[in-house]
C-alpha cells in the first residue's frame, strides 16, 4: 500500500493506506479526527469540508493520496486550547446549530469565506454556503454567526 | 469504491506513459466528477493517473483576441481572474456558477469539458465561443469537439491541455437550474462577434449544440426580440422528471433572450 504523508493541524502524519481511501475516511478512521463528518457522501452537503493548504474542499471527494504534501485543517486544529476560534464561538453565541452535524463543514466553510471576504453581506454568505446544507436551523442564525464572526475577525 | 492503481504523474509524458503501461486507466484531474463516479461503483479503472500535480497544465492568460486557460485551471481561477472578467465577464460568470464554492476549489475546466456531461456549463462557452481545444496531440476546432453523451473527440489516452477561446465583441450566459442539483436544465451562450453570432445550448440535448436559426436572426439584429418565434424541435431534445424535452425546448427560446438581454 501506498505510503501518504500530509500536515494535519500542524502536525506532521504519515500511513500506508489503499489508494481508494477518502481523505475523510484517513481523518477520521486513521488519525481519530471525528470532527469532520460524512453527510451525503455526494460531493453535496458540505459536513466534511476541511482546509486543504488553505482553502475549503469537501474531504469525502478526495482521495488522501491527493492530499500527499499538503497542509490540512479540520474543525479539530481551530481552537487555541480551551480558547474557541472566533467563527466557533459565534457559532455558539447565535445558536447557530441544532443537532450539530452539519456544524464542522459550516464552520470550515465560513472560515474560509471570510478570509476572502472580509466584509460579506448577507446574500454573499448566503450565496457561499451554497455547499453547505443543514436540515435543522433554516439557516438563519448561521448567517447571523457569520456575519458577527467576520466582524469580530476584521477586529 | 473498487480498489485501483494510483500514480502520480509529474508532466505530460511522464501521464502518457503511465497510461499506456496500465490495463484500463483513467486520467485524474479535479476528482469532482470521477471520485464521485468511483463512489457509485459506475467505473471501475484499473489505475488512476493523478494529473492534478502537472504545473503546465494550469494558469489563465490572456491577450486582446484570446483568452487561453490551461486544463487543471480550477473553476474558481477563471471565476476571480480580473483578466477573464475584463476580456469575456460571460465566461468568468459562467465558472462562477458551477456548482458550489468547495467544488470551484477543486473542479477544473479541462475535467468537465473533456467529460461533456449533458448538464455541463463550459461546454455551452467552449461551443458558444468557437474555442480551440489543445490536446498533447493536436487541436481540435469546438464544433468538432462535443459528440454525445459524455461522448468527445478525444482519443483513449489523449489529455486536454488547454483552451482557448476567442475575445467576442459581447456574450452572454443564462442558465436554468434544475431547482435540486442546480446544473443546466438549460444553459444558453450567446457570443456576439465581429462576422457574426454563435449560439450554443447546454442541459436539452445529449452534449451542447449550436442554433444555426438563432444565429442568423441574431446576426442580423442583436436583440432578444430577433428570437420572437424561433424555437428548437423537441424531438431530440432530453427529458426527465425534472423536465419534459418540450420544456426545455421552450426554455432554450426564453434563455437565448436573456443571455442576449444579459450580453456585455
Amino acid at each position: 500500500m501506498p505510503a501518504v504523508s500530509m500536515t494535519v493541524n500542524g502536525k506532521k502524519v504519515s500511513a500506508d493506506v489503499e489508494p481508494r481511501t477518502l481523505l475523510v475516511h484517513y481523518l477520521r478512521e486513521h488519525l481519530g479526527l471525528t470532527g469532520t463528518h460524512v453527510g451525503c457522501d455526494t460531493s453535496q452537503c458540505g459536513a466534511c469540508v476541511v482546509h486543504i493548504n488553505g482553502e475549503s474542499v469537501k474531504s469525502c471527494t478526495v482521495l488522501a493520496a491527493q492530499a500527499e504534501g499538503a497542509k490540512v485543517t479540520t474543525i479539530e486544529g481551530l481552537a487555541d486550547g480551551d480558547k474557541l476560534h472566533p467563527m466557533q464561538e459565534a457559532f455558539r453565541e447565535h445558536h447557530a446549530l441544532q443537532c450539530g452535524f452539519c456544524t464542522p463543514g459550516m464552520v470550515m466553510s465560513a472560515i474560509d469565506l471570510v478570509k476572502k471576504n472580509k466584509n460579506p453581506s448577507e446574500k454573499e454568505i448566503r450565496e457561499w454556503l451554497s455547499g453547505n446544507l443543514c436540515r435543522c436551523t433554516g439557516y438563519h442564525n448561521i448567517v447571523k454567526a457569520i456575519a458577527a464572526a467576520a466582524q469580530t475577525m476584521r477586529g | 469504491m473498487y480498489a485501483f492503481n494510483y500514480h502520480r504523474a509529474k508532466t505530460v509524458a511522464d501521464a502518457l506513459k503511465l497510461y499506456k503501461k496500465a490495463d484500463d486507466p483513467k486520467f485524474l484531474a479535479g476528482g469532482h466528477t470521477l471520485i464521485p463516479t468511483l463512489k457509485q461503483r459506475l467505473a471501475r479503472p484499473s489505475d488512476l493517473i493523478d494529473i492534478s500535480g502537472i504545473a503546465t497544465l494550469k494558469g489563465v492568460k490572456v491577450s486582446k483576441t484570446a483568452v487561453t486557460i490551461g486544463a487543471l485551471t480550477p473553476h474558481v481561477e477563471v471565476a476571480t481572474s480580473s483578466a477573464v472578467k475584463k476580456a469575456i465577464p460571460a465566461l468568468a460568470g459562467l465558472a462562477e456558477e458551477i456548482g458550489d464554492p468547495q467544488v470551484r476549489h477543486r473542479g477544473t475546466m479541462g475535467g468537465s469539458v473533456a467529460n461533456s456531461d449533458p448538464a455541463a456549463d463550459y461546454p455551452a462557452a467552449v461551443l458558444g465561443l468557437g474555442a480551440t481545444i489543445e490536446t498533447n496531440a493536436r487541436k481540435i476546432e469546438a464544433d468538432k469537439f462535443f459528440k454525445g453523451v459524455f461522448e468527445t473527440a478525444l482519443k483513449d489516452g489523449e489529455i486536454l491541455t488547454k483552451i482557448s477561446f476567442p475575445v467576442p465583441e459581447k456574450a452572454g450566459y443564462m442558465r436554468f437550474d434544475q431547482p435540486a442539483s442546480r446544473f443546466a436544465l438549460v444553459g444558453v451562450f450567446v457570443a456576439k462577434f465581429k462576422g457574426g453570432v454563435r449560439v450554443a445550448v447546454t442541459g436539452a440535448g445529449p452534449c451542447a449544440f449550436r442554433v444555426p436559426a438563432m444565429e442568423k436572426a441574431l446576426s442580423a439584429k442583436f436583440a432578444p426580440e430577433a428570437l420572437e418565434g424561433i424555437t428548437v424541435p423537441a424531438d431530440d431534445l432530453n427529458s426527465d422528471i425534472h423536465g419534459s424535452a418540450e420544456y426545455r425546448a421552450h426554455l432554450i427560446t426564453v434563455m437565448a433572450k436573456r443571455a442576449v438581454a444579459a450580453a456585455k
